[in-house]
């Protein structure tokens, strides 16, 4: 016998665990994201008074996608009295099957790939993709995509709603791609996941802590994403997963008690994850054994030897700068080029990456970086070039704009200025 | 679903192609045409002789004005258009990907309005 108490938990558990699954079928029988998303809910508040009194359904999930599927067609039915044209689509939609195995576990995780690449669509404009992504696949609301991207919900929910537009008039399918349109889509996807960790990354410390959430939730997409992609595992979907959990490991450590920027050479490397350093590490390695990887699992090799270093000085910074050597080669940028100068200064000396940190700014690509600058500078103070030091430490704070790095810089800048007794 | 696929091109560079070139593009348009008439894509289709040609017009306050083509000076201008029948929007940007100014110019899909839904 069921209590209430306990149906009502049932109910729960599987609207945290299987609303998104639950979703994604909808959409695939509905053919229509609104449809769908008021069909679930429709079946969830169905769930919270059936349940209770018939018991737990032996497989919920499916009860729900059968019952949000019936509450549309009746829905659409009922509205079809005022307007005939829908008849047509309540019949189209009825004939659809009623075979369970329709919505077998296999069918639903394949409707949320489909979900997947489906809000990571290339016709859709990025801010929507990601959005879309964060709204539909991890189940955000406007509200929590908005605070995460420091905007008004009213931006996020114009994004969304014109990217459904999109999807609805341009027909935009809901479906995987063939095999060889995947590589391209797939980088989309990628590439989607990615600039949801980079935000909630780059926004590690004091006045933004919900941010830290997207980097769960582009790591949960990763993995998503790994268990999902039909095998043999995507190289660069491992490489990226890689890449992320590498980077999570060292979160604690890049913040002071202060919440002050602590950089890579100076962290506390006691107080990195070792669990997702040792899964990340392993990622790399399946990655790199395809021979099929690109730049995430390069990017990831580069900071699974960071972070399986003792110490700074104790870093293989030969094979960093060999990584970045074959990074340059998959994937040119000038950022990459002046990481790699940053890795040369470590392993031959500062003079020999200020060279090369002078040339990339000498050809302009990186004038208005603020880490190139502060890059430069750091070479400069390491050689005792003081005044040199401080003119590039004052082009940075001029660029930077966030309040850790700001603080940080000056913090710089002080111990450059000050150290000349009676000078200035 | 329709869509009308807009072929812009480079007019010069179309333009100025040596005729080997040029009969060779022209070719690929001809076996392309071939390949979504028999496919079952295709609706219509027509190449635009130049943008010295285009006339532009407007009516305003009920007064017709006539002007000399349009003025954008835009580095590639609309040359041609097929009208195609595809399953949605993927099959669609499959048959834009193979018209042959895709490599060279680049082709706008643009679903059509339905207005009378069966």
């Amino acid at each position: 016998m069921t209590t209430p108490e306990q149906a009502r938990d049932a109910v729960d558990a599987v609207y945290r665990a299987d609303s998104r699954r639950v979703l994604a079928t909808l959409i695939r029988l509905l053919g229509d994201f609104d449809l769908a998303e008021e069909a679930m809910h429709d079946a969830f508040s169905a769930a919270v008074e059936r349940w209770p009194r018939d018991g737990i359904p032996a497989n919920p999930r499916a009860w729900l996608v059968s019952a949000g599927r019936f509450k549309a067609i009746d829905g659409i039915r009922r509205r079809a009295r005022f307007d005939a044209s829908l008849g047509a689509i309540a019949e189209r939609l009825d004939a659809g099957t009623d075979d369970p195995a329709d919505w077998d576990d296999e069918r639903l995780e394949d409707d949320r790939l489909r979900l997947i690449f489906t809000c990571c669509h290339p016709a859709l404009p990025p801010v929507g993709q990601v959005a879309l992504t964060l709204r539909e696949v991890c189940g955000l609301t406007t509200e929590e995509i908005a605070r995460a991207f420091l905007t008004g919900p009213p931006t996020v929910a114009q994004r969304i709603v014109r990217a459904k537009t999109k999807i609805r008039a341009a027909g935009i399918p809901f479906q995987l791609p063939a095999r060889a349109e995947l590589p391209e889509r797939l980088a989309t996807v990628l590439h989607v996941v990615y600039l949801v960790f980079n935000e909630g990354y780059s926004a590690f410390a004091g006045e933004s802590l919900t941010r830290v959430d997207l980097s769960t939730e582009a790591i949960r997409l990763g993995r998503l994403l790994v268990e999902l992609l039909p095998p043999p595992p995507e190289p660069e979907a491992v490489g990226l997963l890689a890449l992320m959990l590498l980077h999570e490991a060292r979160r604690a450590a890049r913040a002071s008690v202060a919440g002050e920027l602590v950089l890579l050479d100076e962290q506390d490397r006691s107080r990195w994850d070792a669990a997702r350093i040792a899964e990340g590490a392993a990622l790399v390695e399946q990655a790199l054994v395809s021979r099929r990887f690109g730049p995430y699992t390069l990017q990831a090799a580069i900071a699974a030897v960071h972070a399986e270093a003792p110490s700074a000085a104790a870093t293989d910074w030969p094979q960093i700068v060999g990584l970045y050597d074959v990074l340059l080669r998959v994937e040119p940028s000038p950022i990459v080029e002046l990481n790699r100068a940053a890795a040369v200064a470590m392993r031959d000396g500062p003079a020999a990456g200020l060279a090369l940190i002078d040339a990339i700014l000498g050809r302009g690509d990186l004038s208005d970086y603020h880490l190139a600058h502060s890059a430069r500078a750091d070479l400069c103070r390491r050689l005792g070039r003081r005044q040199e030091a401080r003119d590039s430490y004052l082009r940075a704070l001029a660029l930077a704009r966030q309040a850790p790095e700001r603080r940080f810089l000056e913090r710089r800048l002080g111990e450059v200025t000050v150290e000349v007794p009676g000078g200035s | 679903m329709r869509y009308l696929c807009l072929i812009y091109d480079d007019e010069k560079k179309v333009a100025t192609m040596p005729e080997r070139e040029s009969n060779a593009f022209m070719g690929e348009y001809f076996a392309f045409t071939d390949g979504i008439k028999q496919s079952g894509h295709y609706l219509a289709g027509e190449a635009l002789q130049p943008v010295e040609t285009a006339t532009t017009v407007r009516v305003r306050n009920g007064k017709v004005g006539t002007t000399d083509g349009p003025f954008a000076e835009t580095k590639e201008q609309l040359g041609g258009f097929y009208m195609i029948e595809a399953r949605d929007l993927n099959d669609a940007i499959q048959v834009a990907a193979r018209i042959p100014s895709a490599r060279i110019g680049s082709v706008e899909v643009r679903p059509i309005v339905e207005f009378s839904k069966p």
